[in-house]
């Protein structure tokens, strides 16, 4: 019987593991199902991580170095090139190894630390041929920072996600062109530091407003064709453009990969594709936890580490039986303006001296005031210059304003209006 | 008045540069938005990452950055100075590779061990 087992072995997982092991778990194993640990970081070759964290800027595969490095200097138990089956509400992980066969290992917590996937053509339905070339960024960035292959000569990408962003400027450094990044909303899904310094620094036109309506090519990708959409994202007749390319790259978002957790029975929240949580990242299901992208999806891996120490900790306090305090949970609820919360519930008798909040908004706003409501009685307000959908927003509510607060809070967004 | 997004750090601050007063910057939350405002319309900089070919490790490409910002006009001649570059397993995170960047005296070191 293991205290802790963490399923995957990316940021999330490798942080919830060390921080489980620092508050005194001891019999903890983490399962992976790639050949080394370190996840999507290993290919995340550019820089720009770690601010936060470590207070310096570092590279994907430097920030999942250390944190194997931490690990390293733990009794965690790692199994790799190991695919999790099965999850049961008990806490039965069923696991096929290459090395260790089939097993089936029972725990007293689980943390579920799975990340998340890229949407694929047929996620969004794009018309068209169904010719070779198109792939989604996170495959092309595999491909060329790991594999050492160029999927392409001449690029269009779909998406302005962030890792469409960096896989336009990859491309373009590595001597393909790339003509165009199209994004179907009327402002980027990325970051704005992406656009300056993987769009902007190389001349590569963001087309805002505009998707891909067909795709031409018998055997591989000849042309692709971008069309400009009304305020419905319906593709206007006649403002159809042409691109001569080889290569369709996808940055059309990603979804939380929670099969494991459906199928564990876990109560799923529809606005994060992931697990309803409490303020400890417990799930529904008692001493079974959820951190990371698998969560909802994050912009900064420094978020994910935060979240997922958190989420250790829990597991830590599960078992060692420091779980005290009320049960009774308060219902965060998303009014105008917010596309979703994380958490989901709070319980203050659970809450220490205060709960972080993470929420995205649902459209880019200027000067605003987030505000956080029980009933008719406003509980706190913070002001943000700038608020995109892109850029996840937290804040911290304190256990006294939790307290004062009627089954549940709403949180929401009012523009202030400048005279 | 010039109008940026500072790329420091990923909150990406909406900074005002004014080229009149001395390059001053408004809109930064932190001292370094002050130093890439000021940098950026005077001589602008960028960490270069890219990868170079390894053998004998688990992945045939070993990633590498240059350990400091180099200028951004010699964006396309630093990766250019990565190609013929082969390492050998192993490698360890903040092995030089390349000493000297087209003369900047900035090295590009490899960001992982293999």
């Amino acid at each position: 019987m293991y205290d802790l087992i963490v399923i995957g072995g990316g940021p999330a997982g490798l942080a919830a593991a060390c921080s489980a092991w620092g508050k005194g778990l001891r019999r903890i194993l983490i399962v992976e199902r790639d050949k080394e640990l370190g996840g999507i970081l290993n290919q995340c070759i550019h820089n720009g991580f770690g601010l936060h964290y470590f207070k310096e800027e570092l590279t994907g595969p430097e920030y999942a170095g250390r944190f194997i490095k931490m690990l390293g200097d733990t009794g965690v138990e790692v199994r790799l090139d190991t695919m999790v089956l099965t999850v049961t509400p008990d806490r039965q992980v069923h696991m096929v190894g290459k090395d260790t066969g089939y097993r089936v290992e029972e725990a007293r917590t689980i943390i579920l630390a799975m990340g998340c996937r890229e949407r694929t053509r047929g996620a969004i339905a794009i018309p068209g041929q169904r010719p070779a070339g198109i792939f989604t960024a996170g495959a092309a960035q595999r491909y060329v920072n790991m594999e050492g292959w160029l999927p392409g000569r001449r690029v269009v990408i779909l998406g302005s996600g962030d890792i469409g962003l960096i896989m336009a400027r990859r491309m373009t450094l590595e001597g393909a062109e790339v003509l165009a990044c199209v994004e179907v909303m009327p402002y980027s899904g990325g970051l704005n530091r992406n656009i300056v310094q993987c769009l902007r620094d190389y001349d590569i036109p963001l087309y805002l407003s505009h998707t891909v309506t067909d795709i031409k090519g018998r055997d591989r990708v000849e042309q692709v064709v971008v069309s400009r959409v009304d305020a419905h994202r319906r593709p206007i007749p006649g403002t159809e453009m042409v691109f001569d390319c080889d290569t369709l790259l996808l940055s059309v978002g990603l979804i939380p990969e929670n099969e494991l957790t459906r199928q564990a029975g876990a109560a799923m929240d529809p606005r994060t594709s992931g697990a309803v949580v409490y303020e400890n990242m417990e799930t529904s299901l008692p001493g079974v936890f959820a951190c990371g992208n698998v969560a909802h999806v994050h912009d900064l891996v420094d978020f994910v580490t935060a979240e997922s120490q958190r989420a250790g900790q829990s597991a830590a306090d599960y078992v060692l039986g420091r779980t005290g305090g009320e049960e009774e949970a308060l219902e965060v609820c998303t009014g105008d303006g917010v596309s979703y919360t994380v958490p989901q519930r709070i319980r203050p008798g659970r809450v220490d001296k205060s709960c972080p909040l993470f929420f995205r908004v649902n459209r880019v706003c200027g000067d605003s005031e987030i505000l956080v409501r029980s009933g008719e009685t406003q509980l706190a307000c913070f002001s943000r210059e700038h608020l995109a959908p892109g850029e996840m927003e937290r804040i911290v509510l304190p256990r006294i304003l939790l307290d004062r607060a009627d089954e549940r809070i709403t949180v929401s967004i009012r523009e202030v209006v400048s005279q | 008045m010039k109008e940026l997004i500072c790329i420091v750090c990923p909150k990406g601050c909406h900074l005002q540069v004014d080229e009149d007063r001395n390059y001053a910057v408004s809109g930064n939350s932190c001292p370094r938005g002050e130093e890439y405002g000021r940098m950026e319309l005077t001589h602008p900089t960028r960490v270069v990452t890219s990868t170079v070919r390894c053998t004998g490790g688990a992945h045939p490409r070993c990633p590498v950055k240059t350990e400091g910002p180099i200028p951004k006009e010699l964006i396309f001649q630093a990766v250019r100075c990565l190609d013929g570059v082969e390492l050998t397993a192993p490698v360890r995170t903040g092995d030089v590779v390349v000493a000297d960047v087209c003369g900047t005296g900035v090295p590009f070191v490899a960001t992982r061990d293999l």
